[in-house]
């Protein structure tokens, strides 16, 4: 009677494993053996993603698959994959996590005419191991019904003490945060950053949101009379509600000019679908393509500013006004995002 | 015993461990420059929040989940016999989804601030929701079924003749319950509060939207912003101690004690409510259900259908279909394989008898306690390790792993093969040894005792189990975001992902979907239950 009790254990275990490694070591041989796709790991959001795309496989019949994640997530995937990572492409919402992955010597330099002439220099890595697709200026969001414009100035000013309790930030886990705060580094330093613009801030009483649309939506409920978002959420709410009391502040004008970090996109070391990823990258670098103001283009479905100088600006993000952007190479927004993530932590911001 | 039925236990116990040995391993190597860093700043905080949201959500998960069972065990009143299993809907819904809901109804922005606003004057003082107390009470809501289930199955099996004796010796239904009820149910109750508590250990996507770091947000935070994996591996080996103590907890708490009571025994009779006892008993449940499930379902069904009619977000045809089977399919297949190891560990555990089965099962549930991210980088450098060798050897292309269903499967039941053991488990306590002797002194082997007594008493269990980690792996999150093939999008990444860009509108759908899906084994497994009560 030994047999029943490990037949059935047989009966029900076997087919189930037989059946996992199949489809499990079947899976990615496929993945590489279809004829035309690009595999993304994708660190942007899907909504903004799948018109672009979906257009992009129509036009050329490559079929596009994302796989989503933090940016810091899928470099940690890379990272272990190595040289059998099926991703093609890293898709990231911010300049540290590309210039990590080039660091590592995840991403290859691609050596593409059509990039070199669609991408400005300042938008690319010098090496061509990552492209710049769209921008995104960290701004100061208010409220003008408690808060004139004459009032604010810089990201440091918010340290000043007329502020207690009026600012709303996104917390420190978030990569705009501490995208934000690695360019005070690499433009004053850790110290000056430290005593004149995080502690300042933190004695301040800040409300943590996590969330930049929150942020807009708590100060334009009178939550908060300040805060600092992406420019392009309060773009959103103001597409869908144009009389909502929030406004947009460029700061640092007078200064060496406003953060503006970029969303782009690297080719892998290891790529398999090199040519279709290559072919991807520059078809998103063309106006009217991937570049312009319309909800089927990668900025124009986010409001954000095209990376292609010639491709026309949505009109609201235009009403913005213009605005000095600052010069820092994209590389420092990720150089010194270890030191910056330390600084908040030990300024007591959450 | 056969061997295979021995070895078993063991291979799977090696299998699940060794992408946690790979991190415990991390405490042994000197600890780096940001170790001491984490040390001069948030460490403490970490612990602390950790402690206290733990033991918050622990004792609240307590009291809800075993006085809302007790009500509708031992009393009767309107609308119980639906309350009984309409109370365990709260388990299909995710708690980050429960979080999101809170969140954008209560915080300052939310409808229900802005009315009291509205009415009452803007300097309204509200107590702030992105807070500990936010994180217990939605956490408590969320996963208080947990101990429901379990509390309620074992009142159930209590016989009756045990309470009656107690009144009969003069104690009130009260004083019965606090002195003999649940002191025999404790190993239901203690199996139910750990399962909650190592839920709240490794949570990640809830605590981030109420503020809350804890030691598996700091795990990410580490891991994520300094990419420096060391200092997290160090983290989590500490993660791990806290886990291993909770577990060391409840195994002193459940004690030597061994309950076993008579099979076939009337079951305890509900004694009738009437007035306004019966109208606070159903009110109570009431409340409950719709705080934690009807209203945030409501809210829900709202947001999907203004997204409906205007979309703030645009969906390729066909996704939505394609996120809900592969979810189903994952669910289902880490459900049936993780309950598959749960009964190879627990019956190795008691035929085998030996203090290597035993250490097997012990060693091979510790991933429930080990946050998904951790779990899922573990098994990723693992595979990882193991394809570098196959390819070393020639053989590319024969077996990728990384990437593969294969790798998520693994890591899922490393991650929940607890789920499913401590439910088969708890239910393996009450086949009484006495039975097993008997059939011992009558020649039975061991296969046939598994097979004749084991398997059909501990059925309930086992669906239990099932149905857990089928629940679970609905709402699982950071291993399937770490570990899926291309293509293998499931609706709580998908939710997760509009959510934390605070589109809550767009985020309802799916998590309408994961919720309706959630329910429908739920209701299977209550129904199954009952079944099995009345019998």
């Amino acid at each position: 009677m030994h047999r029943n009790a490990s037949q059935l254990f047989i009966r029900l275990f076997a087919p189930l494993l037989i059946a996992l490694l199949f489809i499990g070591s079947s899976s990615p041989v496929a993945a590489q053996s279809a004829p035309q796709v690009v595999n993304i790991y994708s660190a942007r959001h899907y909504g903004a993603l799948e018109p672009v795309f979906q257009r992009f496989t129509q036009e050329t019949g490559i079929e596009v698959r994302l796989s989503q994640g933090t940016a810091q997530s899928l470099v940690e995937r890379l990272r272990a994959e190595g040289r059998q990572t099926p991703a093609d492409i890293l898709f990231t919402i911010d300049a540290g996590g590309l210039w990590t992955a080039a660091e590592l010597g995840l991403l290859q330099p691609i050596n593409s005419a059509v990039l070199r002439q669609n991408i400005p220099a300042n938008l690319r890595d010098p090496q061509n191991r990552w492209f710049g697709l769209s921008q995104r200026a960290r701004v100061i969001v208010y409220n003008p019904t408690k808060v004139s414009p004459t009032e604010l100035s810089t990201y440091a000013a918010l340290g000043a003490s007329k502020w207690r309790n009026r600012l709303c930030f996104r917390p420190s886990s978030h990569i705009y945060t501490q995208a934000l705060v690695s360019s005070f580094i690499g433009l004053h330093g850790e110290k000056v950053t430290e005593q004149q613009i995080i502690r300042p801030w933190v004695r301040n009483n800040p409300k943590f949101i996590d969330s930049d649309s929150r942020i807009v939506e708590t100060i334009a409920a009178g939550g908060c009379d300040v805060g600092i978002t992406n420019h392009y959420y309060v773009a959103q709410q103001l597409a869908r509600n144009p009389n909502l009391p929030v406004k947009v502040f460029f700061p640092n004008q007078q200064e060496s000019g406003t953060v503006v970090n970029l969303s782009g996109m690297g080719v892998t070391a290891a790529a398999r679908n090199r040519d279709n990823a290559i072919k991807l990258i520059e078809w998103l670098s063309v106006t009217g393509q991937g570049q312009g103001a319309t909800p089927d283009t990668l900025s124009g479905g986010n409001y954000e500013f095209p990376a292609n100088p010639t491709a026309p600006v949505n009109p609201i993000i235009i009403g913005f006004g213009p605005f000095k952007i600052d010069p820092q190479p994209k590389s420092e927004l990720g150089r010194f995002q270890p030191a910056a993530i330390k600084l908040l932590e030990r300024s007591g911001y959450r | 015993m056969r061997p295979i039925l021995r070895l078993l236990p063991i291979g799977i116990a090696l299998a699940v461990a060794a992408p946690l040995l790979l991190i415990a391993a991390a405490l042994l190597r000197p600890s780096g420059e940001s170790w001491a860093h984490l040390w001069e700043t948030r460490l403490l905080e970490m612990l602390t929040q950790t402690m206290l949201l733990v033991c918050a959500v622990g004792l609240g998960t307590l009291v809800l989940g075993t006085g809302l069972a007790w009500l509708v065990s031992a009393y009767s009143f309107p609308g119980r016999a639906l309350f009984a299993w309409l109370l365990v809907l709260p388990l299909a819904m995710p708690g980050f989804v429960l979080g999101f809901v809170f969140m954008a109804t209560f915080d300052y922005a939310g409808p229900v601030q802005s009315a009291l606003r509205a009415w009452l004057g803007p300097t309204l003082w509200f107590p702030e929701v992105r807070s500990l107390g936010g994180a217990a009470i939605v956490l408590t809501l969320a996963w208080y079924p947990y101990v429901y289930l379990l509390a309620r199955a074992a009142f159930a099996e209590q016989a009756a003749s045990t309470l009656d004796a107690a009144r009969a010796m003069g104690s009130s239904r009260t004083h019965a319950l606090f002195r003999l009820v649940l002191p025999l149910a404790r190993p239901s109750l203690v199996a139910g509060v750990t399962l909650v508590m190592l839920e709240t250990l490794t949570d990640f996507a809830t605590v981030r939207y109420f503020n809350v770091l804890t030691l598996s947000e700091g795990i990410l935070r580490v891991w994520e912003g300094m990419m420096d994996r060391e200092t997290a591996t160090q983290l989590a080996a500490l993660l791990l101690l806290v886990a291993l103590g909770l577990i060391l907890l409840e195994r002193i708490l459940r004690g030597a004690a061994r309950y076993t009571q008579l099979s076939g025994a009337p079951r305890i009779a509900p004694l009738p409510l009437h007035g306004w006892r019966a109208a606070v008993a159903t009110g109570a449940c009431a409340l409950i259900l719709a705080v934690a499930f009807v209203l945030p379902a409501a809210q829900l069904v709202a947001w999907a259908l203004a997204e409906q009619r205007s979309a703030t977000m645009p969906t390729a045809d066909g996704v939505a279909e394609r996120y809900i089977v592969v979810s189903l399919g994952l669910a289902a297949g880490a459900a049936a394989l993780a309950a598959l190891c749960a009964l190879l560990l627990t019956t190795g555990e008691r035929l085998g008898g030996g203090r290597v089965q035993r250490g097997a099962a012990r060693l091979a549930t510790l991933g429930y306690a080990m946050p998904g991210a951790v779990v899922g980088v573990g098994v990723l450098t693992l595979l990882a390790a193991f394809d570098h060798a196959i390819i070393a050897r020639g053989l590319v292309g024969a077996l990728l792993l990384t990437g593969s269903l294969t790798g998520l499967f693994y890591a899922y039941v490393v991650r929940f093969l607890a789920v499913a053991y401590g439910s088969v488990d708890a239910s393996m306590e009450k086949v009484t040894p006495r039975l097993v002797e008997a059939a011992r002194c009558m020649g039975a082997s061991q296969g046939r005792i598994i097979w004749r007594i084991h398997t059909p008493l501990v059925r309930a269990g086992l669906l239990a189990g099932a149905m857990l980690v089928f629940v679970d792996v609905m709402k699982e999150l950071p291993v399937t975001l770490l570990l899926r093939p291309f293509g293998m999008d499931t609706l709580a990444i998908w939710t997760y992902m509009l959510a934390a860009e605070s589109f809550w509108q767009a985020a309802a759908i799916p998590a309408l979907i994961i919720v309706l899906v959630g329910v429908l084994p739920i209701a299977l497994l209550v129904r199954t239950g009952e079944r099995v009560a009345v019998r």
